[in-house]
């Protein structure tokens, strides 16, 4: 099969299987998302960050925790022969540093995201599904942890728990789910009471069975593009506990911890504080670029 | 809603309205007894043990025992939050085992920084954003709008702290343009007299211009990057409502009659774009709490973020409790008046309560 008659064959109007329904569907998005050179942009960073990630044993030319010669090694400057970033206070490679942070960065958006969403769907649906007192209970919960900003919540969450990439990541998803749960009631209180819907009711199918098989994928669409616009949030929050000593903790090679560190040489050797810095606001770039662009793609709703 | 409920004249306004305010604040209750809740709930669950931290580790068993029953740790959940509620009731949030001084007094004391910081950030904020984002309506899809978008995207993108420090090295370290950290120089701080703790206005009023000039040169960093913030939230708003206005049949009626187009744009669609702005516009005064944790901490201004972070790094409970009940209930009630605000500016909504 040529490459010609592929296309033709996914852009057929009349698809002859489910599948190449589905296919030609799937390929309809990718070309208008293709067209959107910004979208592709933070697609590329974010494929980017995640390849880092998964070699970066391999990338990394340095060991992330381990410095150099503190005599001769320590703070050279940025494109210093065989350290491109310079070195930090003990002599560590500020590029392997960065490298290997990038797995702690995708870590903690990767986590948080597979946490915080089911619960949010799962509040979200069963709210809508059920509406009255079950509703009502459930929304001042989610108003509730509203009502908070999400870094101060997330801050005393820590302070409880205490500080730690695991705490950290625990505290920013008890605090991003509620936004989810209000977009899956929406959601649903728009399709609870359509015909297949009542059909699934008519058969027999229990409530966690229409939730779960017939409510849940439809709301999926629109919370996972929340969940990628929100992912940029997420890591300058990471950063911003790593920042105040709450998060990751030295030496892990976390973004927002190696600017507090760099700070204390922040007038003379600014490079320390200022490079991991770039990389967490490139990775959050990315991820902006990319949720705006998936919204424009999957949400119809959003478009103008 | 419906239109018969509105007409029915003004016999059933009262009651309405009654009504409304009722539900307001039984919303408003509720929701703070949740924060009340929650705050409760992460003390409970603090590895810090509460009577050691009163008492030091070195106090003989029957102390312990003494200020364990004292702090009522003995007593059943419910009945301890009870007596939490008590006390944050009577404006008790215990005391801060840093600075030995009640929390209440303390929040008292560095809460004016912040709101100096957040009201002169949101005033940038507002200046710059709402022109940038009609400029970028009008200009849809244009240079202006995609410069527009690109700021905002910055904002959105950028570590709050990491443009803080980047700020402080360039235009203190390297160009000497501003003051650095903190609210005020040593050599002025005693040339102001402390009356609302607003550092400008105090300075102002007392006519200490040079000691003016001092404070506005280390708030100006500070501010303008919070407030770079809110422009990047606010100018975004802006234009969608922006945009929104510009394709209603009355701007068109309007071009019809050949009103001038500037006076289309800035009077008769901003004016219709001003409600939901208003709502934008508090809400992210609201958010400038939040940003101001970080903010704070790198420019070392004693206000309720570094209040906050120091409380945090130190296992001051009550203190971070305390700060973290307070600015939930700022969040709540700027939320509140943000929506009144809405209802207040437009008839529709008016109407409809």
């Amino acid at each position: 099969m040529s490459s010609l008659s592929r296309r033709d064959w996914l852009l057929s109007d009349q698809p002859a299987s489910r599948r190449q329904a589905r296919l030609g569907q799937a390929y309809r998005t990718w070309l208008s998302f293709r067209s959107n050179w910004l979208a592709m942009v933070g697609l590329a960073i974010v494929l980017a960050l995640i390849l880092v990630a998964l070699f970066a044993d391999v990338i990394a030319p340095y060991d992330p925790v381990l410095g150099g010669d503190l005599r001769t090694e320590r703070f050279l400057p940025l494109f210093s022969e065989g350290h491109i970033f310079g070195t930090d206070d003990l002599a560590r490679d500020i590029f392997s540093r960065i490298v290997h942070g990038s797995r702690l960065t995708l870590m903690v958006v990767v986590l948080v995201a597979v946490i915080a969403t089911p619960i949010g769907l799962l509040v979200g649906t069963t709210s809508g599904y059920f509406g009255g007192w079950v509703d009502t209970v459930l929304m001042r919960l989610t108003d509730i942890f509203l009502a908070f900003p999400r870094l101060i919540l997330a801050l005393a969450f820590v302070a409880a728990l205490g500080p730690g990439i695991e705490n950290a990541i625990i505290a920013i998803a008890i605090t991003s789910w509620p936004p989810y749960a209000r977009l899956a009631r929406a959601e649903t209180l728009t399709i609870r009471d359509s015909d297949y819907i009542n059909a699934a009711r008519l058969q027999g199918a229990s409530s966690a069975r229409i939730l779960w098989g017939h409510v849940t994928p439809l709301c999926l669409s629109s919370v996972v593009i929340r969940v990628t616009l929100d992912m940029a949030g997420i890591i300058l929050t990471a950063a911003g506990l790593g920042f105040l000593g709450l998060g990751a903790q030295p030496p892990q090679p976390e973004w927002g911890a190696m600017i507090a560190a760099g700070r204390r040489f922040l007038i003379d050797q600014w490079w320390v504080a200022t490079v991991p810095g770039i990389a967490i606001f490139i990775v959050s770039l990315g991820f902006n670029l990319l949720g705006d662009g998936l919204r424009d793609v999957l949400d119809p709703k959003a478009r103008k | 809603m419906s239109d018969d409920t509105d007409g029915g004249g003004r016999t059933g306004a009262l009651p309405r309205i009654l009504w409304k305010v009722t539900k307001i604040a039984a919303t408003v209750a509720l929701t703070f007894l949740g924060l009340l809740v929650v705050t409760f709930l992460i003390g409970r669950v603090v590895p810090v043990d509460p009577v050691l931290a009163v008492i030091g580790d070195r106090a003989p068993k029957s102390v312990y025992d003494r200020v364990f029953i004292e702090l009522g740790l003995d007593r059943p959940l419910y009945e301890q939050f009870w007596l939490y509620l008590q006390k944050v009731l009577s404006g008790d949030f215990g005391q801060s085992f840093l600075t030995k001084r009640d929390i209440a007094d303390d929040i008292a004391r560095v809460f004016p920084a912040t709101l100096e910081l957040a009201t002169v950030a949101i005033l940038i904020g507002t200046v710059l954003g709402v022109p940038m984002g009609v400029w970028a309506a009008v200009r849809q899809g244009r240079l202006a709008d995609q410069v527009v978008r690109v700021l905002g995207l910055v904002g959105y993108s950028a570590p709050i702290f990491w443009l803080g420090l980047l700020g402080l090295l360039v235009f203190y370290a390297r160009l000497h343009w501003v003051a650095g950290p903190g609210r005020v120089d040593i050599a002025y701080e005693y040339s102001i007299t402390v009356k609302t703790g607003l550092l400008l206005l105090d300075s102002a009023m007392q006519g200490e211009w040079e000691a003016f000039g001092n404070v506005m040169s280390h708030i100006i960093l500070p501010a303008s990057l919070l407030g770079y913030f809110s422009m990047a939230y606010i100018s975004r708003m802006t234009r969608s409502f922006m945009l929104n206005e510009l394709a209603q049949e009355y701007v068109i009626t309007a071009r019809v009659k050949g009103v001038p187009e500037w006076r289309i744009i800035w009077v008769h669609a901003l004016r219709n774009a001003a409600v939901p702005l208003v709502t934008v516009i508090a809400l992210s005064y609201a958010n400038l709490l939040e940003g101001s944790v970080l903010t704070e901490t790198v420019f070392a201004w004693p206000g309720l973020g570094q209040y906050l972070t120091n409380s945090l790094q130190n296992a001051d409970m009550n203190a971070v409790l305390g700060s973290t009940l307070l600015i939930g209930a700022i969040f709540v009630g700027l939320n509140l008046m943000s929506d009144l605000l809405y209802s207040l500016l437009d008839p529709r909504v008016r109407r409809q309560a």
